[in-house]
């Protein structure tokens, strides 16, 4: 009856900055919830393929595909909001972590989806991790994007 | 003192959430009473008996003041902690010969809450107390002969008239699951009576019917190994432990290190224990076929798996699934205490996990937990253990294929999901070529059709031209239709000709320059009705849904949430053409004609015209049964489309009933307060809450509509079969063919499958079911199917 670590369902440590409202106004609204973010997708996966893999936990109410702010295409977020929060829990337990077009994908408790929360916040439009980062992700349109504007459109053969 | 400032974040919310602990020492002390109870038996550096001991002393010690608390732990502790029952009847047992008062009240207690748990219908903790008290006979607790005594009210219970066939198994279960703790020393101390306990249960089994066995079974053949029923299972085992003299070796008692002090202790005797008569509404356990997958010739050197009829295999199996029930919900837990099982060493471990995972997965009538949450324990399986645990699966894959013609339609459509799932995590890489076998065989043999089933889905996880990189070459023909629209009235098409082309193009152009719902509406005014003059009713007009849906649904094809919004936008539309079944049918078709080629597709339209009530499940399951599209009929997306339907409607009715229960509820509690409260304020806001005795009745008026429609629509798919099977059957006979074709056997596996996914809800309407459709004239093999869904009420 020993449980390792900390439950599937809980709170991640993440608040979004944007929140208008109090921590624990914040921290009602996600124990409440059925709302669900998704992150590291690839800019490739499509609204479909999340449906497949979402649906398995439950019935959904709608996806949400996160945006660039500039090009309104996808930037590798999304929303699922499921119609019971049961479900949305079955998806931490049994999706997080797992593989969703071949990359592990990470879901965690969203406040609910509001007009304008689908773009990305980072400064070139797409989410803010994808600013800074220095890896070379192929899904998620290669380099970061701080590192793509140093080194121009050319990347140096050492880097690819 | 700071001053508080607005947005604080500490406010009424956070502090009430945040559990307030008033710690006293008493409290203390409980608590690390319990969490010493409940570790007792975990990793230690001291040995098992050692701190036995010591615990025993430490709570005979603490018996006066937290009696109570023990008590309850140690219930607690039986009921759900049944693998570790023998090291806490060793604990009982100690505390016992020190007093013997806490013995008796401890017996006492237990078999309260033993009578409580038959009376609230929790069979598995029923069960778990019962093997505790038998247990505590070995630890010399309780006298033989009381327990003996037990026993037999049991029998007598399982003898009884007029009671459900499921009710009568479960007393046979509960006594027969006990025997591998207590028969030894029954056999050694009371062989008589024990012999006679074992003809009584031998009589009560030949005599039980088992019509339900064929409609569990996983495979239609018994090669390699037999599907048995559960409780045949079992006997076969236990006649096998008393063939061996009762010497069972696996369970670990610790009660043996201490038998010196132990048989010092006096006994107490059960008190009589008279099962709680059967109510119409109890529900029982649904029996169940023991599933296997492998024997011991199928798991290289090493520790050998115990034969299908040792008692080993029924206790390794129990306690494994009951480690899946215990951390089902925490899958990195579960995978990790299943790789830790306690026996590992004996055992071919990976092989006993795999098996009782699928025996999970491909339960009939369905699994106890979501599909997903067997294919992620087997994900983070194979993760822990990557030398092993894929091979061991992988070998597992093969094998349910290779027998995968005798499979039925549920555990075929489930073996379907879990492996293009699993694939999914693993890149897909698979020996697509090992199963070359598929392309000589004809396509609607279940190999081939396993793999085009598996491909379809895997294209929805992924792409399809990944579909055409995983398959070899000589697979060319498995690889689906483009998942792309077929637009007839598209500009290059030849669709020059066709009668509602202008109309479409109109279309395409008033909704692009987003027009109203009247707007759309006046496109199509004046297509003409292609139907004679004569069956013109209303509006039904087959050339404007036509050229609406395909067009609409057309400009909505770039994603899920395009066409969503297509027909919300223009929803209005939608209601006023779908005025009747007819038209919603024909609606569904000009989908069908559009879409055919995006299975997907057509699922989450369904699922969104039922949603948004533009069509209704009757009409979705006459279009399933339609002729013009019967080429689709043994493909797994139409069967998925009507289970979500039948599904939709279940829940429909469940919300209704829901909220009638409450609200009559809440009318009850009313009148009853305001007989009796005094105070006016409280009386006004009840009064306010309380729902009038109006509203509870168009409730009442609401479910039975619901009712109404629901067994409507089990009428119709029913009677769809029935007449779709007993033409094939008829056309059979005439013509001198065998039956058993391909299609017989998916449609009749169908006609199973709905009986089984739906059985709870189809159960309300048996017998009008019996008197309407499933009649003695019918021919057997059709009457057959409804005859097991009957034998599962039992």
């Amino acid at each position: 009856m020993v449980s390792i670590g900390i439950s599937s369902i809980e709170l991640s440590s993440y608040r979004d900055q944007h929140f208008k409202g109090t921590r624990s106004e914040h921290d009602k609204k996600l124990r409440n919830s059925s709302t669900l973010y998704v992150g590291n997708l690839s800019f490739y996966t499509t609204e479909e393929q999340i449906y497949e893999l979402f649906a398995k936990c439950g019935e959904i109410r709608r996806i949400i595909m996160g945006l660039d702010k500039y090009k309104k295409t996808p930037c590798g977020f999304c929303f699922v909001e499921y119609y019971k929060r049961a479900d949305a829990e079955n998806c931490l337990r049994y999706i997080n972590g797992t593989r969703l077009d071949d990359r592990i994908v990470r879901t965690d408790w969203d406040a609910g989806y509001l007009k304008g929360r689908q773009y990305g916040r980072g400064k070139t439009g797409g989410q803010v991790r994808d600013e800074y980062r220095t890896d070379y992700d192929m899904g998620r349109g290669g380099y970061g994007k701080l590192i793509q504007q140093k080194l121009g459109t050319e990347v140096p053969t050492f880097l690819r | 003192m700071s001053r508080r400032r607005p947005h604080e974040e500490d406010d009424g919310y956070d502090r009430a959430y945040r559990k307030r602990r008033r710690v006293s020492e008493n409290q203390e002390i409980e608590d690390r009473l319990e969490s010493l109870i409940l570790c007792v038996g975990e990793k230690s550096t001291s040995s098992l008996e050692s701190n036995l001991e010591g615990l025993a002393s430490v709570l005979e010690a603490d018996l006066s003041t937290y009696r109570a608390k023990i008590l309850r732990i140690l219930t607690d502790c039986a009921i759900r902690m049944p693998e570790k029952c023998t090291i806490y009847t060793t604990l009982v047992g100690l505390l016992n010969a020190k007093n013997f008062n806490f013995g008796g009240e401890f017996v006492e207690f237990m078999v309260k809450t033993f009578k409580e748990a038959l009376k609230a219908c929790k069979w598995d903790p029923a069960r778990f107390l019962l093997r505790f008290l038998a247990d505590l006979v070995n630890c010399h607790v309780i006298s033989a002969t009381s327990l003996l005594q037990l026993l037999d009210n049991m029998i007598d219970a399982a003898n009884e008239d007029s009671v459900p066939q499921v009710r009568r198994d479960w007393y046979v279960f509960a006594i027969l699951s006990t025997l591998p703790w207590v028969g030894r020393e029954l056999y050694e101390k009371k062989e008589q009576p024990l012999e006679h306990l074992l003809v009584q249960i031998e009589v009560f089994l030949n005599k039980r019917p088992k019509k339900h066995h064929n409609a569990l079974k996983v495979w239609a053949v018994d090669t390699p190994h037999p599907q048995e029923e559960y409780l045949d299972c079992l006997w076969a085992q236990i006649r096998k432990l008393r063939q061996d003299n009762w010497a069972e070796k696996h369970i670990a008692r610790p009660y043996l290190a201490f038998d010196s002090i132990l048989c010092e202790a006096l006994q107490h005797n059960l008190p009589s224990i008279l099962p709680p008569p059967h109510h119409d509404s109890y529900k029982y356990p649904m029996p169940w076929v023991v599933f296997r997958l492998f024997d011991y010739t199928d798991c290289p050197e090493g520790p050998i798996l115990p034969g299908a009829h040792s008692i080993e295999r029924f206790l390794i199996e129990e306690h494994l699934h009951s480690i899946i029930e215990m951390y089902h919900l925490e899958r990195k837990d579960c995978a990790t205490h299943l790789l830790n099982f306690p026996y590992k060493l004996k055992i071919p471990l990976e092989y006993c996990i795999v098996e009782v995972i699928f025996a999970e997965l491909f339960h009939m009538p369905s699994p106890r937990y979501l599909d997903i949450c067997y294919g992620s324990i087997l994900i983070e399986l194979c993760k822990l253990q990557p030398s092993t645990m894929p091979q061991v699966l992988a070998l597992a894959t093969e094998m349910l294929f290779h027998r995968i013609d005798s499979m039925n339609v549920s555990c075929f459509d489930r073996f379907v999901c879990w492996f293009s799932y699993h694939l999914s995590n693993f890149q897909f890489r698979w020996r697509w070529d090992d199963w070359d076998v598929c392309l000589s065989l004809d396509s609607e043999h279940p190999k081939p059709k396993f793999v085009r089933e598996v491909m379809l889905k895997s294209m929805r996880l992924s792409y399809h031209q990944r579909i055409r990189e995983i398959l070899p070459e000589t697979f060319a023909g498995f690889i689906p239709q483009k998942p792309e629209p077929e637009y007839k009235y598209a500009k290059e098409a030849e669709a020059v000709t066709l009668p509602g082309t202008a109309a479409a193009h109109q279309l395409v152009v008033t909704i692009r320059q987003k027009c109203t719902p009247e707007e759309v509406l006046a496109v199509l005014k004046d297509l003409p009705n292609p139907r004679s003059e004569e069956e013109v009713d209303g509006r039904f007009n087959p050339l404007k849904i036509d050229v609406f849906v395909q067009t609409l649904l057309n400009l909505g094809s770039k994603s899920f949430s395009h066409s969503f919004a297509a027909i919300s936008k223009f929803h209005y539309v939608f209601k006023i053409l779908a005025e009747s079944e007819e038209a919603q049918i024909c609606i569904l078709r000009n989908m069908f004609e559009l879409w055919h080629n995006h299975q997907q597709m057509m699922v989450v339209l369904v699922d969104k015209m039922l949603k948004t009530q533009i069509v209704e499940c009757s009409a979705v399951a006459n279009w399933i049964f339609s002729k013009e599209i019967g080429s689709e009929f043994t493909k797994n997306y139409l069967w998925e489309i009507l289970h979500l339907t039948i599904k939709k409607m279940n829940r429909h009715v469940t919300k209704l009933t829901g909220e009638l229960t409450e609200a009559r509820e809440k009318l009850a509690r009313a009148e009853e307060s305001s007989d009796s409260e005094s105070d006016e304020e409280k009386k006004k806001q009840e009064d306010a809450e309380k729902p009038s005795e109006e509203m509870v009745e168009r409730m009442e008026e609401k479910l039975e509509a619901a009712q109404a429609d629901q067994k409507n629509l089990f009428l119709i798919i029913f009677q769809r079969f029935i007449m779709i099977l007993s033409e094939h059957l008829v056309r059979c006979d005439t013509d001198g063919k065998d039956y058993n074709t391909h299609w017989y056997k998916w449609t009749i596996g169908r006609l199973q499958q709905v009986f089984l996914a739906h059985h709870e809800q189809v159960q309300k309407y048996s017998s009008t079911l019996e008197t309407l459709l499933f009649t003695q004239d019918l021919d057997p093999h059709i009457l057959e199917i409804f005859q097991q869904f009957v034998s599962l009420q039992g």
